[in-house]
This record gives C-alpha cells, structure tokens and sequence, in this order.
C-alpha cells in the first residue's frame, strides 16, 4: 500500500497511525495471551472484548456545556485535553500518583485520570483555565506568582487545584496538616515550602 | 484498556441486573479498578456505573451504631462528626490511606473491594496466582519486603491494601449485601477470604450482589480507640505495618480489647487471640508485649520481610500504649 492509499485508508476507517499501533499492540497482546488463559481454564479468551461503541456525554467544564461523542475508556483529563483542547491539566503518572491531572468536581479536588469522562454527565468540572476571571487571577494563583510555588510549572496546575481544594475542604490548619493535605501533588523540583506560604496566604487572606 | 460497554443505574434492583452479564464490574469511585483496566488486570467487558444510587447516607442506629451507606466517600466518611467521635480509630485508618483527592473519590464499597498492590500482581510480566489462577506466584521467590507474613499460602502471600478494612475488622463491622436472591448480612471476618489454593477468589461476594452499606456495631469504648501506621514515606504510601486498636479500661484493668493488624496480613488481620491476652490485665507495656507477642505468633516470613514481625509488634505495643493513655 503506498502513501495515497494509506491516507485514503486512514480517511475512510478514521483510525490514526497512533490508534491503529495501539490496536495492533492490544491485538498481539490478546493472542499471546490466549494459551495461557485457555490453561487456567477460568476466563473467556481476550478477543471476544465487546465492541467499542461511542457514547455521547454532556459535559459542564468550566461553566461552559460541551457536549462530546466519545470512546467509553476516555478518562475525563484525556477529554479535557484531546477533545477539548484544555491542556493546562497534565498527564504525569496516568495512575492517580501524582496529582498533576487534580480538577474540582463539583467543588472537590479528584484525578481526573482515574474518572471517566462518560460518568462526569451532570458533574461541574473546574480546570486551571476556569480559575481565573478574565484578566484576574484566582488569589491562589496569584499567590503561587508571588511565593515562585514552582519551577518547570509542570505540577502546577494540579498543585493549585488541589490547594483551592485544600482551602474549601477547611481540614488542614498547620503547616503540618497542609503538608500532608497536599501529599497527593508530587513536585520533582522541590517547591514545596513556596507552595505552602502561598497556600498560608489564601487561607489568611 | 479493553473495550468495554458503560451503562449507568438508577436503582439497585437495575445494578443487579446488570451485574450478572458479561464479566461486569461495577464502577463507583473508580481509584481502583480504573487503575487496573488501565493496565489490562481487570478486563470487564460491561461496567456498571452506580453513582446514581442512593446509597450516601451516614445514620446514626437507635442501638447506638452508624449506618454506612456504600457510595459514601472516603473522606467524608473520615471527617463525619459521629464517626470522629465514637470510632476515631476508623476516621484515622481512612486518613492515614492515599490522598486527599483519591479520598475524595474512593467510596466505602470500592474500599471494601480494592485489591492487592503486589508488585508482582500488577505487572503482567510476572506470574501471580491472582491475576492468572494455576500460574504460580513470583512473589514467594522474588523481592518479598512488601508482602504478607500472616494467612499466607504457597501459593500467595500478597498483602490486603486497606486502611480503612483493619479498623473495620476491629469493630466487627457487618457487610450487607443485596443479590438476585435477597439481602445478606456478612460478617467482617467471612467477607474477605485467605488464599489458600485460590487466592484469585479475595472475597465472599456473588457475581449479581453488590454492596449497599456496612453496619458499624455499638462499641462504647472504641471511642478510646487509635490506628497507628508505619510505612516508608510520611504520607500517601500503603502501610509496612499498623494497627487498630480499642481499649475498655476501667478500674486500671482491661476490661475488653479490640485489636487488628494491617499490612501484614493476606486479609485484614483481627487478632481475636491477642484481645484474649490483654483481658483482665493492667494497662502497662508487659500486657502489650505479650498481646503482640500473640498476635504474631503463627507469622511466617519470607526473605525479605522477616522485620516485619518485629515492626507489628512495635506498632501493636505503641498503638495500644497511645490508646491506653487517652482519657
């Protein structure tokens, strides 16, 4: 097959180069597979998976309503960031260690890569983006501006998430119980104490 | 992550249903078995969403116990007045366990039902009797520092993960359950199972039964209660060891005992023995010691987690010391 008919291919079936190297993996994976499961004798073999069929979900992100066609297995950070173009949420871990990916649903701090986008229907998502009014910052990220709550900024966004969280949830009251209110956002730099006196400052604002 | 078919439920007749079909799994919180369908562990072919469910509620019983409903959260649960005050131990055990925002997310089912953080469990390079019944376990003859040295089998020696479970087993928590067939009313002690030559079957629920809520049984004392954890980092980390505890002091003599142990164990490890001990003795580091001694009595250690018999009963000794001094 030459490049033309490839695009043709990939035009007609809508599967991407990286979509289809996916499926292959998950393929060969299933095949290999089989055997071993066949001798364990307890499960049905791994390529009877149901069919992925795509559910439309209504989303409120950021008091906006989006409504999106989607793959049942997309977690709520991969919609925010591939269907919706809202990248400020970042992919760290993937596995809910790292609180890069921290969004408030319905007011409270979650990982939005540990939730499916399907079951956010009726939840009201806030991001990074939806933080600030306009021009002007939320105090906690104006906060972070001034105490330098980070340094490559990849955690950030998770980071200041989590500590308007922290804030609203109104359990943690020493730099003790901060510290440990915030265990679920890792900083590889090691902003830790700028982030706390930011976070002091919004709750003594 | 296999493909798999989503539906959401109104009610828990509607969740049953569907929960006979097609491997389903019932989703709530989702911190667990999400993680693991990421990874192809858990391959429903059909997830069963019961957020709609009303199954929220925190009651306070007549009889003096509270009424936990399945999909209450984590941390709502942890920071619930009633639950702070009678039954510190459990706020503790739930706040001591991963983080404020999987907290915010877990539910009291899903706590019930989360699975082992064996290293080898998760990676499907390696055999585990869990993950593939009859493929052997390569944590008996790996790096075994994490693991269980209490209900183990030759065939499995994964840890129970939880928290929360330890202090429920000290309370003798009551599990109940709704099926095709009616309700069910399962003691702690039943509802998680030893691995024995199946360690892939971890608990004593049915295909088409679900959780609905778990009964917290009057216990006056366990209001001087306390759940100690140790583990390699100060926060967000599964235990090495802990413990919970309850103390009925009266007249400098204990009258009655509760205690369970964590992170040693292949299920939640109440230690009925070690509560047989601490009756009728003073509250001093002599009646700890022999509770711990007891307690860890019939542990077998592998080859990289010997300290932690040592560990439990420090951890025993200084969480029964800490309680006993409560006033």
């Amino acid at each position: 097959m030459d490049n033309s008919q490839e695009d043709q291919e990939a035009q007609k079936t809508g599967t991407t180069r990286r979509q289809f190297l996916g499926q292959v993996g998950l393929a060969s994976a299933g095949l290999q597979l089989v055997p071993l499961l066949s001798k364990a004798g307890s499960m049905l073999p791994d390529n009877e998976a149901a069919p992925a069929e795509p559910v439309t979900v209504s989303l409120m992100v950021n008091g906006s309503r989006k409504t999106l066609t989607l793959d049942t297995r997309v977690t709520l950070l991969d919609a925010l960031r591939e269907k919706l173009q809202m990248t400020g949420s970042k992919k760290g871990c993937d596995h809910g260690q790292c609180g890069a990916c921290t969004v408030l649903a319905d007011g409270r701090r979650i990982n939005s890569c540990l939730h499916l986008a399907v079951m956010c229907e009726g939840t009201e998502v806030t991001t990074i983006e939806g933080l600030a009014k306009g021009e002007e910052l939320h105090p906690m990220q104006a906060a972070f501006l001034k105490h330098d709550g980070f340094q490559c900024g990849y955690c950030t966004p998770g980071q200041i998430c989590s500590a308007v969280g922290l804030v609203r949830e109104g359990h943690a009251h020493t730099d003790e119980e901060i510290r440990e209110q915030m265990s679920g956002n890792i900083c590889r730099c090691g902003a830790y104490n700028n982030i706390l006196d930011a976070i002091k400052e919004v709750q003594t604002a | 992550m296999q493909p798999f078919k989503y539906i959401k439920v109104p009610d828990t007749p509607a969740a049953i249903r569907a929960a006979g079909i097609n491997q389903a799994k019932f989703i709530a919180g989702g911190t667990n078995v999400l993680d693991l369908m990421k990874l192809d562990i858990e391959k429903p072919r059909q997830l069963v969403d019961i957020n709609q469910l009303s199954l929220y509620k925190i009651e306070e019983l007549q009889n003096g116990g509270i009424r936990v409903g399945a999909l209450v959260k984590n941390s709502d649960l942890a920071y619930n007045p009633a639950i702070k005050k009678n039954y510190p131990l459990l706020s503790e055990a739930i706040l001591s366990g991963a983080s404020p925002q999987l907290r915010n997310m877990a539910t009291t089912g899903g706590n019930l039902m989360q699975r082992t953080r064996c290293p080898y469990f998760y990676s499907t390079d390696f055999a585990c009797n869990k993950r593939v019944p009859g493929s052997g376990c390569a944590a008996i003859s790996g790096y075994n520092r994490m693991n269980a040295v209490l209900g183990t089998s030759d065939h499995c020696i994964a840890t129970h993960p939880s928290d929360m479970c330890v202090a429920m087993a000290a309370l003798g928590a009551v599990i109940h359950v709704q099926g095709a067939k009616g309700t069910r009313a399962i003691p702690f002690a039943d509802f998680h199972l030893l691995p024995g030559q199946t360690p892939h079957l971890e608990h004593n629920l049915k295909a088409d039964e679900l959780i609905t809520h778990v009964e917290l049984p009057p216990l006056a004392y366990a209001a001087r209660s306390h759940y100690l954890k140790v583990r390699d980092r100060a926060s967000y980390e599964f235990a090495l060891t802990s413990a919970a505890v309850a103390l009925d002091i009266q007249n400098g003599i204990i009258k009655a005992a509760r205690v369970a142990l964590g992170g040693v164990g292949t299920k939640p490890w109440r230690s009925i023995a070690a509560e047989q001990v601490l009756t009728g003795l003073p509250p001093n580091t002599a009646s700890y010691q022999k509770a711990a001694d007891t307690a860890m009595l019939d542990a077998k250690p592998n080859k990289d987690n010997a300290y932690k018999i040592e560990l439990a009963k420090r951890t025993l000794v200084r969480a029964l010391t800490t309680t006993g001094e409560i006033s």
